[in-house]
Parts: structure tokens; C-alpha cells; sequence
């Protein structure tokens, strides 16, 4: 297929998960006609491959879907609308010429060095996974102490168990997953340990992974040392003060030889960064405009390289029109500026895009600071939307029409999430 | 019957193997770990000192500048990551002036080269990063860093290149003392020769007494470091130490061979030989001490820690020398500045083993050169087109943090890696910020394939150390 990366490209992608098949795919759509997506892996899919349980689609396809399925209805797609993909191929380096051509470095070990001319790109590398070092877990440094997400692929791609008697520190939805998959497997799952007073996974994994399992999910609770000199052999775990900082007076050890770690991953932007983008030091990934164009003309973001998704369905919406614009972006034409800054206010972690322009209709993705129930969303004061609750684990999403910002003649605007009004009903 | 047996295969015992691997004489090494260089050796802080801090009185204190000296010649011969990047001791306020004043004059007396003292405009527009604080400073220009494994790999290598056995997996259990010379047992084997050197590391004082001699004591102190993510790259330039008080032993801001940052070690006397565990108090200590000479640095930015044992004797030196059983050789407590004084220290156990009768005679054909490992990342975009043009697997990245290719795994495993942290220490796979999330399965693939094993059976390093176990063994519930 690298016979075919010849020439110059309308648009490249960097990243073929679903966040890069959706952003081509995109591309085609807005009559770009030379669309090319690189990716390292053997085959596009991204992480979609090594999650082989359901629960891909329901928002999409209307349909409950296992990963891999969800990653062939696209691909066939890549294929039907003629993208040129490429794989087993590293991106290693983007470069912006002064005519504003992006030279795209790739390697790969039938073609050696190579690079790829484009107009416009899509970043969507994905992300990877927080490890011990991050969160700094005192104790021995033994085999066994992992990502619940190399478990994942450990297990599902390379048929292995990562142990036999497992504990997990962290909640989210990749250690639920692998709670349940593992107990399948045989393994004994001997708890899931959380530091916030929350769950930090979606809540239909809570119940499907772990209630119907039997297996305890302590909240408020963290390991605070690891045993074992060649093999982790035990763990200390101990519940937090409002600090966050465990009680070891009220510890206990858990016997194990495993410990996966499921807390949380970090948008994968080293590429970002090397090109000078401006970030955004919450979500980790690039600040972007409602074209989800980043600070560097012509260059676009979508999938969890930009924020990350609980949802694989939002990861697709985001990424088609990214690609939409990408491909517009490469014929020439050009969006008017944003003119109105979106400010994240009370209980908003962040939220993407960065800033709106008022003629088109517009999704905000945001997320929640602190577990809000029941609750409402203020947008300056154009909207307000009532909500049952909110969790920083799953994400907000919600349209503003273009006809409210029309009456819109300040240029920021802010988002709040604030406790319902008592007595007052919203629809 | 081999003439000498080196216990222990730390960067003492390595050293002293290429060393003696100059002369014809028959020589083992008995390591018990799977690869050489993972005990104290692959956790220190990788500092070759200047040799101004330690007395002259002392055994440490006179080895330590001999030490230094070689290094350069040792690096163009052998090819490990060393850079003399020059070390400053800061002053953190006026009444800590006169102790850099007599660390100079120690210094100098010692002739440690170039030392100077440098005033508060000099550091600051030297070291822009450090606390404004910081009233002076003593700079020590032939101070470095190195990246001890692959200083301890290279020798191995070039000593077993020169003839030299190494025996890893071989844990000395016992030791008979015969007529002439002594018998080693292993769990595999029983080995006999001459002279034996005890070079055991925190285990000294256990090998000695396999021979009787209960002369001496090794007393672990702990110390526990801590690496900074790489985009604090470059914040500061050279080794940066406290003044030495009598309380603390001084935590240092290290930017290591690699240009990532670290900082530690703590220093905590420990009965546990076995107590590598880095903890909470330690990272407090750590973070609140480094925070005040360099306020951007803060717990945050750990991507990973670890702890290593010093060998303290009871008489706080090394203990180097023949000992009351004819021909076992004490090469032991060998604590900071061992690294440093590692060289220096070869070369001294080559003059005793004269002194007891080894007859030292040059081999003709001794090879001084082991090739470095390629290092892909590092180099110009055309040095690494010219490295894919000879070798297309230079193109296929295995860790994206480091940049590391398959080329180079399977260099590490043709200079002896058998394990993941035998790949990692060699060619940094897993190193970077992700730690291993993205080349952990894609190393075990090439290990598994070149040494003809199964997944379930490569060790993260050797013993009980398995990553994976196989499907449908388990009967848990
Ligand atoms: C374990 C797990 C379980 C999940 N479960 C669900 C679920 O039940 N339901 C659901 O809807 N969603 C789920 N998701 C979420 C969903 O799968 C992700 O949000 C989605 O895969 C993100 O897509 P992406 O394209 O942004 O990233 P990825 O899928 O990670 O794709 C990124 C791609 O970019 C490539 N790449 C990165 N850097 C480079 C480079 N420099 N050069 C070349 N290629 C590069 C990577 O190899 C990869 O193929 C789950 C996610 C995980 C990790
Ligand atoms: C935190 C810390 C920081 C330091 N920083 C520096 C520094 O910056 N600069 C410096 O110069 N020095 C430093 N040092 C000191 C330096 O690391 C040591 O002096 C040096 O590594 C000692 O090497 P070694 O070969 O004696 O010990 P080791 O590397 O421990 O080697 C001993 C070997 O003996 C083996 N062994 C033990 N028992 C047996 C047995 N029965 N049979 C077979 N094999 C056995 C072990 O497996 C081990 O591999 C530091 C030390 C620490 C702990």
C-alpha cells in the first residue's frame, strides 16, 4: 500500500483509530481527494482491537457492538471511499514549510525514511496510560504491577494472563473491563481500590464488571505500598483522609501477585508539542477553535489526542467533522475566526472546543469537576439546561443553535454547572 | 582450576574482571542475579566525583581522583554514556561559604583540577533555574555522569571478549577452603580457584563469613531517587549538591547521562539487605529539600523511583585487602564514591593479587574496544537515513518514548540481555515516560523469538521476576 504515498495530500492523518477513520472519512466527505492515514500498528483500528467486549456503537450505530467490530465497519469504509492507508508506519515529526505545506516524517521498515506532503492535517494519535510512576506508589519495585490496558492487550491479543490473583488501583472503565475479563478467565479478582469517594468508571461497568461479579469496589481507598521482591506478593491498602493522603492506621494488606493500575490516561501529544501547538494543561491536548483547528493553521485534532472519550460514538462525531474541516481547510476555504472564548466556571474541569463562532450550530464536550445531583448547566446568560446529575466519569455533551448566539455580543462566554434551583421546574 | 574468582558482579567485580583480563590469568565471575550490574550498581546516582568531598585520610578519599581520571579513556575504549558536565556545590547562605572554601582547599590538595568559586551573578547566569536564593557556589568542572549499567555492561563484555568466564544465574552458597585455593558452590556447580575476590556488595560480610572471617560488618543505607519527566530537560546543567551539614547528607539535583533529571538519594540506615522500597517520608524529603534550590522542580513531575543499598562497612571505608585466609581477597564496602573509584580500585586489587602471588603477565592480544550500542534516537536525520539504509529494522519503532527501534532490541540481545530490564538498561526500551504501557509486549516478542522461549517465560529480571502466565493454568475459584 506505501506505493500508493506518492505525491502531495489534500489531507494526512496521523493515527488510524477510530478518531483517524472518522477524520478521513470526514476529509472524503468535503470533497478533499487525496486523503492518506498513517498509523504504527499493522492494522487501523487503534485501541478498538484489544476490546473485545460489547458496548461500541450504542449512540452511533444504534447497535451494541464489540471493538473490533466497530473498528471493521469503519475500515470498510476507509476502504469504500478510497483513503490511501498506510500502516506499521511511525509518524515521527510534522514540519510546516513557509508556504504553509506540512511535511509529514514517516518510517517504516519496507520504506525506510520517508516524507509525506500535505495541506492539512489531523492529529488523532490517541492516548496512553498513566503508570506507577505518576501517582507514586511507595513499596518494592516487582514484576506484576501494570496498566489495566497492557493487561487488556496482554490477555486479549496475546493470550496470557497477567497473573492469577489480581487487585486493581483505580476505577476506571478499563480496570472494570478487565475486573470482569480476568474473573472470566479464572483469575481471582480480590477488589478494586479508589481514592475518590466515586467511581471513576461508567456506571453500567460498575454494575456489569463488578457488582455482578461479587467483586468489592472500596472507595476512598488507595494502595499505599507494594510487597514482594522479585513478584508482587502483597499490597498494602488504606483508606484516604479528605486529603487525600491514606490512614495507615486503618490499613490492611491484600494478598496478590498482580496489580493493575486503571487511573487514567494521558492524551499522547509529543507530535503536538514538537510543532508548537498551544495546549491546554487540563485536558492534555491542543487548544482548539469550533473548526477543532489547533493554534497551528491548517493542523486539526480529534479523539483522545485532544481530550479523552468515554465513548467511542462521540469519539466518531468529533472526528468527522474535524476531517470535514481539515478537508475544506486543504481546497481553500477558510472558516471566519472564532470571536467568542469559551471559560470553563464553577464545577467545569474544561470543555472543547476552546471558542465558538456564531454561525454554525456547535457540540460542547465538558466535564465535571465534582459529582453534581440534581443539577443545571449555565451558558452565560443564553442557556440553561436542567440535568439529572453529573460525574466527572462520563462526559456533557450539548448542542447551542446558532440563532442564540446571534443576540451574543460579548466575547466570552462561560460555562457553569450549578445545583438545581429548589422549586423551580425546567423542562 | 581457575587462578581468580570475582563473587559478585557488580560494577567492582566487572571492573576488576576487564582488568585482570589484560593478563594471562584464568578468571570466573559468580553473579547470582540473571545479568550482571543489578544489585547496587543499576541504583545510584551515576555521579563520577570530582573527589573533593571525601577525606584524604581515607581509603574512598584516595581512590576516588585516580578513579575520576580514567574515565575518559575507559568511555573512548568502551563506549558507555559519560559526560563530564561539572558539578556545583551551592552555598544556600553566608555561613556555608567557608565550608566551600574548605572543600576547595581538600580539593585541591587532592588535585582535583579547576575548582573554582563562583559568586551569586556567576551562578545566576550560569544556572538561571536555581533558587535567587543561593548566595555562591563552588564549581568542580571534572565532575560527571554516567549510566552506571552500561559502564558495568560494557566491561563484562570486553573482559569476556578477552577471555574471562562469566557465570550469571550462580548464587555462591558455600565456600570450602582446600589446600590451594577454594571451591565454590553454586546451585548448578562447584568451581575451584586460587585466589577469590569478594566483591559481594552488600553482601560482603555474608561471603567472608562462608570463609570464616567475621572481621567486618556491612551496615545497608538506603537511598531513594527520584526521575523527573524529560521536559524539565535542560533546567539545570550541571550536578547540583547542598553544602554538606553535619544532619543531612545532601540531596542533589542530577541531570543524568540521558538529560532527564533526577533527584535523591535520601540516606537511612536499614537492617534489610533486601529493602529497596522507596516510601513517602523519603519523597517528602526530597521534594521539600530540592524545592528550595530549584523552586520549579516538584513531586509532580516523577516518572519513576527507585531505592539502592550502599555497602557501609563498620569502619565506614572500603575494605580492600588479603585477609587472615591465604589467598581471599576482601574487596568490600564499597560504598559511594564506588562507582567513581571503580577503576582505581581494579587496578589496586591487580597490585595486591601481585603482592600474594599472582604472576601478572600481559597477553599479547588483549582488545581494548567494545563497539557502543547504536543509539537511533540520539542522532541527525541523515546518520539515522544511513543507519535504515544498512539496516531497515533502524525504521521500525519499538518504544515511542525514547525512540528506540527494533535494530537496537536486538543489539541489546546480541550483547547479552536476557531479560526486560536487560533490553531496558541496555537500549532504554521502557525508560521513558510511559514506562514500558507501549514496549513491554513488543520486546517480549523479539526476546521470546531470539532465545527461542514462550512469553510466559521471560522475567523482567531473572528469578522470580515472571511478567505473564499461561491461560487455562489457573483454578482460583
Ligand atoms: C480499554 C478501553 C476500553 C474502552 N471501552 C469502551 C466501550 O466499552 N465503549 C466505547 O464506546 N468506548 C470505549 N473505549 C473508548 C474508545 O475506544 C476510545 O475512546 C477510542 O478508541 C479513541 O480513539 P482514538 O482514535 O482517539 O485513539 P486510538 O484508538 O488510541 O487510536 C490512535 C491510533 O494512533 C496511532 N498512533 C499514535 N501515534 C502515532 C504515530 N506517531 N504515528 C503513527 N500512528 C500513531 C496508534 O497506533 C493508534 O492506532 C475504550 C477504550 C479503552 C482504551
Ligand atoms: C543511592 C546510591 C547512590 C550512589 N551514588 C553514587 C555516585 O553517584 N557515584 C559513585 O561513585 N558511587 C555512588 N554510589 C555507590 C556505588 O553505587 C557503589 O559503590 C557501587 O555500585 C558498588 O558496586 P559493587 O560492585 O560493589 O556492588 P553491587 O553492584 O551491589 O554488586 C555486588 C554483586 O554481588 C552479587 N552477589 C552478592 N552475593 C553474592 C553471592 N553469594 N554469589 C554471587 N554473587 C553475589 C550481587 O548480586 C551483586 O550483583 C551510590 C550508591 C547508592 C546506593
Amino acid at each position: 500500500m506505501l506505493d500508493r504515498m506518492e505525491g502531495k495530500y489534500d489531507v494526512v492523518v496521523v493515527g488510524g483509530g477510530p478518531a483517524g477513520m472518522g477524520a478521513a472519512l470526514g476529509a472524503r466527505d468535503s470533497g478533499a481527494e487525496r486523503v492518506l492515514i498513517l498509523d504504527r500498528e499493522p492494522e487501523a483500528g487503534g485501541i478498538l482491537w484489544q476490546c473485545i467486549h460489547s458496548g461500541f456503537g450504542l449512540h452511533y450505530f444504534r447497535e451494541e457492538l464489540t471493538g473490533p467490530e466497530y473498528a471493521e465497519r469503519f475500515f470498510e469504509k476507509v476502504i469504500d471511499y478510497e483513503v490511501d492507508l498506510v500502516t506499521n508506519s511511525y509518524v515521527s515529526g510534522i514540519s510546516v514549510d513557509s508556504d504553509g505545506t506540512k511535511s509529514v516524517r514517516v518510517m517504516n521498515e519496507e520504506h525506510g525514511m520517508d516524507t509525506v506532503n500535505t495541506k492539512s492535517v489531523v492529529l488523532s494519535m490517541g492516548c496512553r496510560e498513566r503508570t506507577r510512576g505518576s501517582i507514586r506508589i511507595p513499596g518494592t519495585r516487582p514484576s506484576g504491577v501494570l496498566p489495566a490496558g497492557l493487561a487488556q492487550k496482554i490477555v486479549n491479543l496475546k493470550g496470557y494472563l497477567p497473573g492469577k490473583r489480581i487487585a486493581i488501583l483505580g476505577s476506571g472503565d478499563i480496570g472494570l473491563i478487565m475486573a470482569r475479563r480476568l474473573t472470566l478467565e479464572g483469575c481471582k479478582v480480590a477488589g478494586v481500590f479508589e481514592i475518590m469517594p466515586y467511581s471513576n468508571g461508567l456506571t453500567r461497568n460498575v454494575v456489569q464488571c463488578l457488582e455482578d461479579f461479587g467483586i468489592p469496589l472500596h472507595l476512598s481507598t488507595t494502595v499505599a505500598y507494594i510487597h514482594g521482591l522479585d513478584r508482587v506478593e502483597k499490597i498494602t491498602v488504606a483508606p484516604v483522609s479528605k486529603d487525600l493522603k491514606p490512614d495507615m492506621s486503618r490499613a490492611w494488606d491484600v494478598k496478590c501477585d498482580t496489580l493493575l493500575l486503571s487511573i487514567g490516561l494521558i492524551p499522547e501529544n509529543e507530535l503536538s508539542l514538537s510543532l508548537g501547538i498551544q495546549m491546554d494543561v487540563v485536558t492534555g491536548g491542543p487548544r482548539v477553535s469550533s473548526t477543532l483547528e489547533t493554534s497551528m493553521p491548517g493542523v486539526f485534532a480529534s479523539g483522545n489526542v485532544l481530550h479523552v472519550h468515554d465513548l467511542v460514538d462521540f469519539v466518531t462525531r468529533e472526528s468527522l467533522l474535524a476531517g470535514q474541516f481539515a478537508g475544506e481547510w486543504a481546497q481553500g476555504v477558510r472558516r471566519p475566526a472564532d470571536n467568542i472564548r469559551l471559560v470553563p466556571g464553577d464545577n467545569v474541569r474544561y470543555c472543547v472546543p476552546h471558542s465558538l463562532s456564531p454561525e454554525r450550530e456547535h457540540t460542547i464536550y465538558m466535564r465535571c469537576k465534582e459529582a453534581m445531583m440534581p443539577c443545571r448547566i449555565r451558558v452565560g446568560n443564553l442557556m440553561e439546561r436542567k440535568l439529572r446529575f453529573v460525574v466527572p466519569a462520563e462526559m456533557i455533551i450539548f448542542k447551542i443553535k446558532p440563532d442564540l448566539l446571534d443576540k451574543f455580543h460579548g466575547d466570552t462566554l462561560r460555562i457553569d454547572i450549578l445545583p438545581a434551583e429548589k422549586g423551580k421546574r425546567h423542562d | 582450576m581457575y587462578d581468580v574468582a570475582i563473587i559478585g558482579g557488580g560494577v567492582i567485580g566487572c571492573s576488576i574482571a576487564r582488568e585482570l583480563s589484560r593478563y594471562q590469568v584464568r578468571t570466573v565471575v559468580l553473579e547470582k542475579y540473571a545479568e550482571v550490574g543489578f544489585g547496587t550498581t543499576k541504583t545510584n546516582s551515576g555521579i563520577i566525583h570530582a573527589g573533593h568531598h571525601s577525606s584524604p585520610d581515607t581509603l574512598k578519599g584516595q581512590l576516588v581522583v585516580r578513579g575520576n581520571t580514567l574515565f575518559d579513556q575507559l568511555c573512548s575504549e568502551l563506549n558507555f554514556g559519560f559526560a563530564r558536565i561539572g558539578e556545583l556545590v551551592v552555598a544556600q547562605g553566608e555561613e556555608d561559604i567557608p565550608v566551600l572554601e574548605h572543600l576547595k582547599k581538600q580539593g585541591e590538595n587532592k588535585g582535583v583540577p579547576g575548582l573554582e568559586m563562583w559568586d551569586q551573578k556567576r551562578l545566576q547566569r550560569e544556572e538561571p533555574n536555581l533558587s535567587h536564593k543561593l548566595v555562591a557556589a563552588l564549581h568542580a568542572p571534572s565532575a560527571g555522569v554516567i549510566n552506571p549499567y552500561e559502564f558495568a555492561f560494557a566491561l563484562i563484555e570486553n573482559a569476556v571478549d578477552n577471555g574471562v568466564e562469566l557465570k550469571v544465574d550462580s548464587p555462591v552458597l558455600k565456600i570450602d577452603v582446600v589446600k590451594d585455593g577454594f571451591v565454590f558452590h553454586t546451585p548448578h556447580e562447584q568451581i575451584a580457584s586460587r585466589f577469590a575476590l569478594n566483591c559481594g556488595g552488600i553482601f560482603a560480610d555474608k561471603i567472608a563469613q562462608m570463609v570464616g572471617l567475621n572481621d567486618f560488618t556491612i551496615n545497608p543505607r538506603k537511598g531513594e531517587e527520584y526521575m523527573l519527566d524529560k521536559r524539565l530537560m535542560g533546567l539545570v546543567r550541571r550536578l547540583i549538591f547542598p553544602v554538606p551539614k553535619p544532619t543531612t547528607k545532601g540531596i542533589l539535583i542530577i541531570p543524568t547521562f540521558n538529560g532527564t533529571i533526577m533527584v535523591g538519594p535520601t540516606a537511612e540506615d536499614t537492617d534489610d539487605r533486601y529493602d529497596v522500597t522507596t516510601s513517602y517520608d523519603g519523597a517528602k524529603q526530597v521534594f521539600d529539600f530540592v524545592s528550595n534550590i530549584c523552586p520549579s522542580i516538584t513531586e509532580r513531575e516523577t516518572i519513576t523511583e527507585f531505592a539502592g543499598l550502599r555497602a557501609v562497612s563498620n569502619t565506614n571505608d572500603f575494605i580492600m585487602g588479603p585477609t587472615n585466609i591465604k589467598g581471599f581477597i576482601n574487596v568490600a564496602g564499597i560504598q559511594s564514591p564506588g562507582l567513581t573509584s571503580a577503576p582505581a580500585i581494579a587496578e589496586y586489587v591487580c597490585y595486591i593479587l601481585k603482592g600474594e602471588g599472582l604472576v601478572l603477565k600481559p597477553k599479547g592480544n588483549f582488545k581494548h574496544h567494545v563497539p557502543g550500542p547504536p543509539r537511533f534516537g540520539t542522532l541527525g536525520i541523515e546518520e539515522q537515513q544511513k543507519l535504515i539504509k544498512e539496516n531497515p529494522l533502524f525504521a521500525k519503532i519499538v518504544c515511542r518514548c525514547e525512540l528506540v527501534t527494533e535494530a537496537e532490541i536486538h543489539n541489546a540481545i546480541d550483547h547479552g540481555a536476557r531479560t526486560l530490564d536487560g533490553i531496558k538498561f541496555r537500549s532504554r526500551a521502557g525508560m521513558g515516560r510511559c514506562q514500558g504501557g507501549f514496549c513491554t509486549t513488543r520486546c517480549m516478542d523479539i526476546l521470546a523469538k531470539r532465545l527461542g522461549l514462550s512469553f510466559h517465560e521471560i522475567t523482567k529480571r531473572g528469578g522470580d521476576s515472571w511478567i505473564v502466565t499461561e491461560m487455562g493454568k489457573v483454578k482460583n475459584r
